[in-house]
């Protein structure tokens, strides 16, 4: 929404100490089983305009129905930003001309959007920030365009069309690339809580442009913006951020004036461009949409929603480090992902001490999830395998070695714990006399650590240790090696 | 026998005592269309389609705005040429499951843009009455056949009065029902808060049994109404004592035709004698409805023809030497190229009175306009049953009177705007004929979905005078 | 006053390409349409509420239930130009 961000162009002072303004307009599409006015599919990848009828086509004589569903996914972003939502909502037509947007215009809403005037809080530098959230409204997306340079044509695939979105404007709040990136990840997983979308920037379901300015240190107008657009990660709108601000420095040290324009970001190259085709200043002629009827909310349908939504990640950082005494390091990492975090405290109230628990989940688990690049619901762990390994482990039944490995294979297979360590012949042992006996033999070979030990070296026990545990293939109880080993020093 | 002559209640009640067939029905309309239709110019296109056999054969023209699956619908446009929509309008499944057998895509004014069917780029069509005159539009296509005798009823539709005034200049019955009552899904939007379609019939009977066909809520069109649908012949048995007639005093302006005032003047003196009551009502707003409807109208029509860009279907044009980007050039070029004048007028008007910094000044006040002229109808309702008044100020006008004067043309419709406005129903029905035996029609308009009140005033009225069973000598 | 500059705008807007004999004719008809719809300017419209759907509906939805879509085949049908299961046209230059 350009007419949202008011600025000005102003003098820089001799003052040469720039300030960073940024604002952020965040398109997410909805994770609806059909469009937002058809009945077509909401689906990703699938063979080209095969996902379309005459409504989402625009074709001649087709009209618009809303899916319930989407505005209600409106209210839960809306709410999960602190908004307030509007109970009186209607749609309206964005009229301009580009090929993938069959109609000639966009449905979309203008003065009465879903929600208004929130906030989001967000840990940035240190401390905690709160971003402004102008407004969030719905809306339908548009076709993808494939440029075809063999044929030296443009091709057009209207799946996408009629997707769902929900755009999310930031208050012109963040003052660093930093800053916005953090915001970005912040909403995100958010977003995620609510589990309304994908939140995936490699397929498109979440978009983001970054209005960029600067001004004088001090100055309290807003700077010419540029509008970045094509960027495919969090860290390339950084980097587009950085690139932009640069420039825009630069101009003014010139003396020379900011131009109001789109500008695109090119990955390869890692800088900006100006846009060329839509260059035509912005009239979109709003109005009311005809062929749609206007939506009204009560407050009770509202706080009903509110009620459903899920604990946010916030909320929830809070509770796990006040209520559930997982530190504050522990808990961080714990809540970036809904489902593993529903994992750990479903673990957890199966009875598991919660130290170790965030051992095993931020330390093995997450390895294993890394080494995979996959998310804990794609593995058939559950909580109660986890919770069984790491009990086994507490009470000696594995060692802590091979407690990694049968993670390992549960995770890969989804194998019943016992069978693994059956089969694997994982059970720890315990056997006093064999233990005994393979201590005698690593002491009688390394005199020369036995003599550090003696002089009061704790490593040296540590080698003698590990030694003793290669020996027997790491199944051993490394607690009751320690044990043999001190008992045999200290009577020798 | 000409059965073409005949009205479709006339032709099921001697289809059903077995006197003929649908077939003898089918071909009689066909022979005539063959015979007539080049004088006329209402078809754009004929089908050979045969029915199924089913209970309710009478053979139906369609405006050339409604999507038929399969067929071509062009809204009389080079524009979309070619175009064969994948799917059946809402009213186009319900007269295909009533045994409806669609005869062909019928004239009208390009995109409905007019009141004389002159802006067609199939060319113009002329009123069976009198060849020299326009049938009126834009449904024009859609009364000159029923006039002619070409189907035995039509489908149009009505934005500002295109289904009423082309009724009135060709002696036949066009009803507008309240907006909501018939789907709009598969008709080619105009002005998509002001759009329903309707019947175009012989008679008022005709008017009642098509209108229970086409109405009924459709869950694909969002403005469409969940009411039940009458069985409105049923209505059509009532008398007129007691019913309360208002005459709008705006309404009876300088202007109107002399024979027009007349024959409405008897109309009023038909109902007191019957023992309604006439009252005169104030619709103070009136003089407002031409300016607020084609502020209105040509908004959602610039919108609504943004897709008309040669991307996807019908016509595409690229200049011979390039102008502008790729893109842009094939757009401007495209439109350019399909768009008839009046369309290009009401596209720029349309985009005007939408563009930044005018929006307030034109959209906006003429929106609030609209509550005005709605008010004004909405509180004469409490006053009375139905509004008369004539459909249009003249009979059909010459071929070429008014093509060079767009405003004067718009002026024509401003007794049938009105209701478009307000989405109440309306319906144009013959009440006499001028000095050169042309047709004069009467418009009743009554409350949102009392579409059973006016086919009774109408009927009796017309039962009463018999206007509806002349016909044209062609 | 409608000026050549202002009928150049709202053509482009439109995507109308007009010449210059057009673009005469629409300053003329815009003018005089404009004229003729200035008498709104007499209403006295303060605290009217804008009409933009004459029935009060409110909240018509539908489920969010598949329905069929068409297939390519279909959606093709009527495409002015397609290549490998694309609608097709001119190159958009970014």
């Amino acid at each position: 929404m350009g007419g949202m961000y008011k600025e000005q162009n102003f003098n820089f002072s001799e003052n040469m100490d720039f300030e960073t303004v940024i604002g952020l307009e965040v398109h997410l599409q909805l994770n609806t089983a059909t469009k937002i006015f058809c009945g077509c599919r909401n689906v990703f990848g699938v063979e080209a305009n095969t996902c379309v009828c005459p409504v989402c086509l625009g074709l001649p004589g087709s009209l618009p129905v809303l899916n319930r569903d989407v505005l209600f996914s409106g209210i839960k972003v809306g709410l999960a930003l602190n908004c307030s939502i509007n109970t009186f909502v209607k749609f309206d037509r964005k009229n301009y001309y580009y090929p993938d947007l069959p109609k000639g215009y966009q449905i979309s809403q203008y003065d009465f959007p879903i929600a208004k005037a929130g906030f989001l809080p967000v840990m940035t530098g240190g401390q905690e920030k709160r971003i402004g959230i102008t407004r969030a409204h719905l809306e339908e997306d548009a076709g993808k365009l494939i440029h075809d340079d063999a044929i030296n044509a443009t091709l057009v695939d209207y799946n996408r069309t009629g997707t769902p979105l929900v755009e999310i404007v930031s208050e012109p709040d963040m003052r660093s690339a930093d800053e916005a990136y953090d915001y970005l990840t912040t909403l995100k997983l958010a977003l995620q809580y609510l589990n309304v979308s994908d939140c995936d920037m490699e397929k498109g379901s979440l978009r983001c442009d970054a209005n960029v300015s600067i001004r004088s240190r001090g100055e309290t107008k807003l700077g010419t913006k540029t509008e970045l657009k094509n960027m495919n990660s969090f860290s390339a709108v950084k980097r587009a951020i950085d690139f932009e601000v640069a420039r825009q420095t630069r101009l003014v040290i010139a003396g020379e004036s900011i131009v109001q324009q789109t500008l695109l970001w090119n990955e390869e190259k890692g800088i900006t461009i100006p846009m060329r085709s839509k260059e035509q200043a912005h009239d979109y002629r709003y109005f009311p949409e005809p062929d749609l009827v206007p939506f009204t909310l009560t407050e009770a349908e509202i706080d009903k929603v509110r009620c459903g939504l899920p604990e946010l990640p916030y909320a929830r950082l809070h509770r796990l480090i006040e209520k559930l005494g997982v530190s504050e390091y522990d808990g961080t990492i714990i809540v970036q992902d809904k489902t593993f975090a529903d994992f750990f405290e479903s673990a957890l109230a199966l009875g598991v001490d919660v130290k170790k628990l965030c051992n095993w989940m931020n330390g093995p688990l997450m390895k294993e999830l890394n080494d995979r690049k996959c998310r804990l619901g794609d593995l058939k762990l559950t909580p109660g395998m986890l919770v069984e390994l790491i009990n086994k482990v507490e009470d000696g039944t594995v060692s802590n070695l091979a407690g990694k490995e049968i993670l390992a294979e549960v995770v890969a297979t989804g194998r019943k714990i016992e069978d693994i360590i059956k089969e694997k012949g994982l059970t720890q042992v315990s056997d006093e006399a064999l233990i005994g006996k393979i201590v005698d033999e690593i002491i009688l070979k390394n005199p020369q650590v036995v003599e550090q030990v003696r002089s009061g070296k704790a490593n040296a026990a540590g080698f003698l240790v590990g030694q003793a545990m290669k020996q027997m293939q790491g199944k051993a109880n490394p607690k009751i090696i320690n044990e043999f080993i001190q008992r045999r020093i200290t009577n020798v | 026998m000409d059965l073409f002559n005949l009205t479709a209640n006339q032709l099921l009640t001697m289809i059903s005592s077995g006197q003929i067939s649908a077939a003898d029905v089918l071909s009689s309309v066909r022979v005539r269309q063959q015979a007539v239709g080049q004088k006329t110019n209402a078809f754009i296109r004929t089908y050979d389609e045969t029915g199924n056999g089913a209970a309710f054969p009478v053979p139906i023209g369609i405006k050339d705005n409604i999507c038929v699956k399969g067929r071509e619908v062009t809204c009389a446009s080079k524009i979309l040429k070619g175009f064969r929509p994948p799917y059946d309008a809402a009213v186009v499944e319900k007269i295909k499951a009533s045994g409806g057998i669609v005869l062909g895509s019928l004239n009208m004014d390009e995109f409905a843009f007019g009141s004389s069917t002159e802006s067609s780029s199939y060319g113009i069509v002329r009123n069976p009455w009198d060849l020299g005159c326009v049938p009126g539009g834009s449904s024009g296509g859609s009364a000159a056949a029923v006039a002619a005798g070409e189907a035995v009823w039509a489908i149009g539709s009505d934005t500002g009065g295109s289904i009423r005034q082309p009724a009135s200049f060709c002696g036949v019955v066009g009803l507008k029902p309240t907006y909501g009552r018939v789907s709009r899904y598969g008709l080619i939007a105009f002005g998509s808060s002001l759009d329903q379609i309707g019947p175009i019939t012989k008679d008022t009977t005709d008017c009642a049994r098509l209108l229970g066909i086409l109405a009924g809520f459709d869950h694909r069109d969002s403005t469409s109404v969940d009411l039940p649908v009458p069985d409105y012949t049923k209505s059509l048995d009532r008398h007129v004592r007691g019913l309360r007639v208002g005459i709008p005093k705006e309404y009876f302006i300088d202007g109107i035709q002399p024979s027009v005032l007349a024959a409405v003047q008897a109309a009023i003196d038909f109902y007191k004698k019957e023992g309604a009551l006439i009252c005169e009502i104030s619709l103070p707003h009136t003089e407002y409805a031409v300016a607020t409807y084609y502020i209105v109208a040509t908004a959602e029509a610039s919108s609504n023809l943004a897709r008309f860009d040669g991307v996807e279907y019908g016509l595409r044009a690229v200049p011979s030497r390039p102008r502008k980007a790729g893109i842009v050039d094939m757009y401007e070029e495209t439109r350019a190229k399909g768009f008839g004048n009046e369309a290009k007028r009401r596209i720029m008007l349309g985009t005007y009175v939408l563009s930044a910094g005018y929006y307030d000044a034109y959209y906006l006040r003429a929106q609030k306009a609209r509550t005005l002229i709605k008010n004004d109808l909405d509180k004469a309702f409490l006053d009375c049953d139905v509004i008369l008044s004539p459909t249009a100020p003249t009979t059909a006008f010459r071929i070429g009177e008014k093509t060079n004067d767009p405003l004067s043309m718009y002026l024509s419709d401003i007794f049938t705007i009105p209701a478009n406005l307000a989405g109440i129903p309306a319906i144009s029905l013959p009440c006499g004929f001028d000095e050169k035996n042309l047709p004069i029609g009467l418009q009743l308009m009554a409350a949102p979905f009392a579409e059973e009140r006016l086919l009774a005033a109408a009927f009796a009225y017309e039962q009463a005078h018999g206007w509806h069973v002349q016909r044209a000598k062609l | 006053m409608i000026t050549k500059e202002t009928v150049n705008y709202i053509a482009s807007l439109s995507r109308l390409h007009i010449d210059e004999a057009e673009n005469a004719g629409f300053v003329r008809n815009l003018e005089d349409i404009l004229q003729y719809v200035a008498k709104l300017n007499k209403l006295d419209v303060a605290g009217v509420l804008p009409t933009s759907h004459v029935l009060k509906m409110e909240n018509v939805f539908r489920d969010d239930k598949v329905s069929p879509s068409l297939t390519q085949q279909e959606a093709l049908s009527f495409a002015i130009e397609s290549h490998a299961g694309h609608y097709k046209v001119p190159k958009v230059i970014e």
